[in-house]
């Protein structure tokens, strides 16, 4: 029988969405000098959202003073413990009002609901809780024994996780004592927004923290403003290369996240099950816009026969549909741009003779939407496994051996995660042993704490975010 | 489907070959598994999708006593309501069998006559099993003479953990021919086999040994049918099925009290196995308390208000 399960889709009215956003700065809302807008779009139906303020280089100009001012006269003077009763103070607000972010950011972003509430929010909230412990034990860090803040933080965030990164971002800089200017990306500026109500609800001091919107040369002329002491960047690495030359030769400090090709290797003792799910979520959560997606499935020949049909299986029972909708498993693509990439890098896989594969899957016909897709034949050659794909797309290799599975892990230019599934405890640490990467899952993939650092190897960046590793980017 | 190394049993059984079989089947991962059945509980079943889930459930319900203080009255009671499980409203559809300790089993098949409910027995020297084979035999053969078309055996845990499959194998074998035509279903008391890898191997070798289902718990043994353990049975029935293409059902029992818990199974039933399994015929769900509360969401579906307790019977 067929069991259909009825639309669920979570209410809307938890949001109340203004028609334009002006930018945060110094603690109130001000329109942009330039008096320019974008507007931001539902990436699964591609209807308008809002109007938001694009800033110019007088308005960064103006968030980079009043972060300064901030600096000198308040935060930087305040106490770990009071810094900290603040971090709290949001860390709370962001949990009572999760329901109505979750419900923007998937608005906004176009991931599932189920993962803006039951990854997204809670790992936001934990982030300012955990950084909001920090603030009053950071000589007991182990960075020196009076570790001092760095000055005005410049930050960059992505698309993929908006309020999660600004999270990752703004906690441990505010914990140390560092001020903040944050640019969102254009395409999902809202939750940044509410979150800069959320600093006025928290009575945070004017100037503290200070959101600018706008696109590429917004967060140019942040960056590469002169009165900032700290960049921190997530994002793709060909910007990230263009933000390390603007900075090179000044004394600002610079800590890159950027992307990643991350291998996930199933030995053949692995419990193949559980495998295959974590091969689902290593590549089709978030849509697999997910710098540390496990993008190249490394299997072992001699079990490929049998995990394919079942990983093939599994991957057609993903529901993809309405983001709002409780049940879905996978969203929508946040922006046309990005779909066209996907689609782009996945016909040249086609071109290059490796076997594409979909679930008979129902794209809805407003919105921007691509199928979950295995490639299969892949080789390290083709382009498809060396190029980043930030999409619901795996290439899947084989391997025989494990000196021959973790060569191929490292032959990629990037080092930011890597999966390893098997049931021996020993071939397990032989393995991780030797991957060059910054992440490394065993037996899971994608779990993310704020105790845990995050960072990459070569062109994945440098730098580390989360945990005790993540507080050192922000002292001196 | 590709030969899976799952479908390859072997053919001499003897002990050694069985054990070579059951330990050549890929691991369980205890936190995976969890994680995957966490996550199939958080499906949001309503409206329509619920009312038919509901209706599934109660289709799927082996209504179920088992205590020493067991009167035919009582049991009369049960059958009774079996058949037709809310007297005020005559859609709803009747259970899937009605369990008992079989010497009930002439009682319930009497009170069951004309109604299309069959009747199940625990045979088998149940909930422990500790029984000698002859024992356990009669025990089956007297349970399907009296009319029972369901025999729900435990197996032999003692064997199983000291690693002699042999034993266990047979017995199954020895019981499923005493059985006849009825069918058989083999409780693998989950809780007492602890890890999942365990749950799995059993579930293998009940079914290579002819089980119609596999089936969690007694009952009488915390924990039961959880989730994780419900998922992994499904999974072996699943790739049986793709091995051979012969399905088998499930039988999930204790510890499933509320309309929520049933559909979370039924849930891990469609993603899991597949909607072919969600029938009466591959899926039961054994249980006592649960079947009022299906009553009571399926009346506060089409009413719109909860009705009280006392408007359903207690037994």
């Amino acid at each position: 029988m067929i069991f259909e399960y009825a639309p669920a889709p979570e209410s809307r009215s938890v949001v109340t969405l203004r028609e334009t956003y002006d930018l945060f700065v110094d603690g109130g809302f001000a329109p942009a000098e330039g008096g320019e807008y974008l507007t931001t779009l539902n990436p699964a139906d591609e209807t308008k959202l809002a109007q938001v303020a694009v800033a110019g280089e007088a308005d960064v100009d103006r968030a980079v003073t009043a972060a300064r001012r901030a600096y000198d006269t308040v935060w930087s003077r305040m106490s770990g413990a009071e810094r900290g009763k603040y971090l709290f103070r949001i860390a709370r607000i962001i949990q009572e009002r999760s329901r109505e972010l979750a419900v923007l950011e998937s608005m906004d972003n176009g991931k599932p609901i189920k993962e803006t509430r039951d990854v997204d929010l809670p790992l936001v909230a934990a982030h300012f809780f955990y950084y909001a412990g920090w603030a009053d034990k950071l000589r007991h860090a182990g960075l020196g024994p009076d570790p001092r803040p760095l000055g005005v933080a410049a930050q960059v965030i992505p698309w993929n996780f908006p309020l999660l990164m600004l999270a990752w971002k703004v906690a441990p800089a505010l914990a140390t004592g560092n001020t903040v200017v944050l640019k969102p990306a254009e395409t999902t500026p809202l939750t940044a927004l509410v979150f800069a109500e959320i600093c006025q609800e928290a009575d945070l001091p004017p100037g503290v923290v200070n959101i600018l919107t706008g696109a590429g040369p917004t967060g140019r002329a942040l960056v590469e403003h002169p009165g900032t002491d700290k960049v921190a960047f997530t994002g793709s690495t060909e910007v990230g290369r263009s933000i390390a030359r603007s900075v090179a030769g000044t004394d600002k400090r610079l800590t890159l996240e950027l992307g990643g090709k991350g291998a996930n290797i199933v030995y053949d003792d692995a419990a193949i099950d559980q495998a295959v799910e974590g091969i689902v979520s290593g590549i089709f959560f978030n849509q697999g816009h997910v710098c540390c997606a496990g993008s190249r499935l490394l299997v072992q020949e001699s079990i490929a026969g049998e995990l394919l049909p079942r990983l093939k299986d599994r991957v057609a029972k993903l529901r993809l549909g309405d983001p709002l909708d409780k049940n879905t498993d996978i969203g929508a693509i946040n922006s046309a741009a990005q779909l066209e990439r996907i689609r782009e890098l996945t016909d040249s896989g086609a071109e290059e003779g490796v076997e594409r594969w979909s679930p008979p899957c129902a794209l809805p016909s407003t919105g921007y939407w691509f199928a979950p897709t295995l490639l299969t034949g892949v080789s390290q050659a083709h382009r498809v496994a060396r190029e980043e794909i930030f999409g619901p797309v795996l290439s899947v290799l084989t391997f025989r051996t494990p000196e021959e599975a973790v060569a191929k892990a490292n032959n990629t230019p990037y080092g930011l995660s890597a999966g390893v599934w098997t049931e021996k405890g020993s071939r397990m640490l032989w393995t991780a042993e030797r991957l060059r990467a910054g992440v490394i899952w065993s037996n899971t993939f994608n779990k993310f704490d704020p105790t845990s650092p995050f960072g990459g190897y070569k062109e994945s960046g440098y730098g580390r975010e989360g945990g005790r590793h993540g507080l050192e980017a922000y002292l001196g | 489907m590709p030969v899976s190394h799952t479908a390859t049993a072997p053919e001499a059984t003897t002990n050694r070959a069985l054990r070579a079989f059951l330990h050549g089947l890929p691991g369980v991962d205890e936190v995976g598994a969890r994680a995957r059945a966490q996550d199939l509980a958080t499906r949001s079943i309503k409206t329509t999708a619920k009312a038919q889930a509901i209706d599934l459930a109660i289709s799927m319900v082996d209504l179920t006593t088992l205590e020493g203080a067991d009167t035919p009255g009582k049991v009369r009671a049960l059958c009774a309501k079996a058949a037709l499980p809310d007297p005020a409203d005559r859609t709803v559809p009747r259970v899937g069998a009605v369990c008992v300790y079989p010497d009930m089993v002439a009682t319930a098949v009497e009170a069951l006559r004309g109604t299309g409910v069959g009747v199940a027995s625990v045979a088998t020297a149940f909930p422990a099993g500790r029984a000698p084979l002859e024992v356990k035999l009669a025990d089956t053969r007297r349970a399907v003479a009296d009319g029972a078309v369901e025999i729900d055996m435990v197996i032999d845990r003692g064997a199983f953990l000291s690693g002699d499959y042999l034993k266990v194998h047979d017995e199954i074998v020895a019981v499923r021919e005493a059985c006849g035509p009825a069918h058989l279903k083999v409780i693998l008391e989950t809780g007492e086999l602890v890890t999942y890898d365990n749950v799995r191997r059993a579930s293998h070798l009940a079914v290579r040994a002819g089980a119609d289902f596999i089936k969690t718990s007694t009952g009488k043994v915390a924990p039961a049918a959880t989730p994780p353990v419900v998922l992994v049975m499904l999974e072996a029935v699943r790739d049986h099925h793709a091995a051979t293409g012969a399905r088998v059902g499930v039988k999930p029992a204790g510890g499933i009290r509320t309309t929520k818990d049933a559909i979370r199974q039924l849930v891990l039933v469609n993603e899991i196995a597949g909607p072919a399994w969600l029938t009466p015929d591959l899926f039961r769900i054994g249980a006592s308390s649960l079947l009022n509360d299906l009553l009571m969401q399926r009346t506060r579906l089409t009413t719109g208000t909860y009705p009280g307790p006392d408007y359903y019977t207690q037994d």
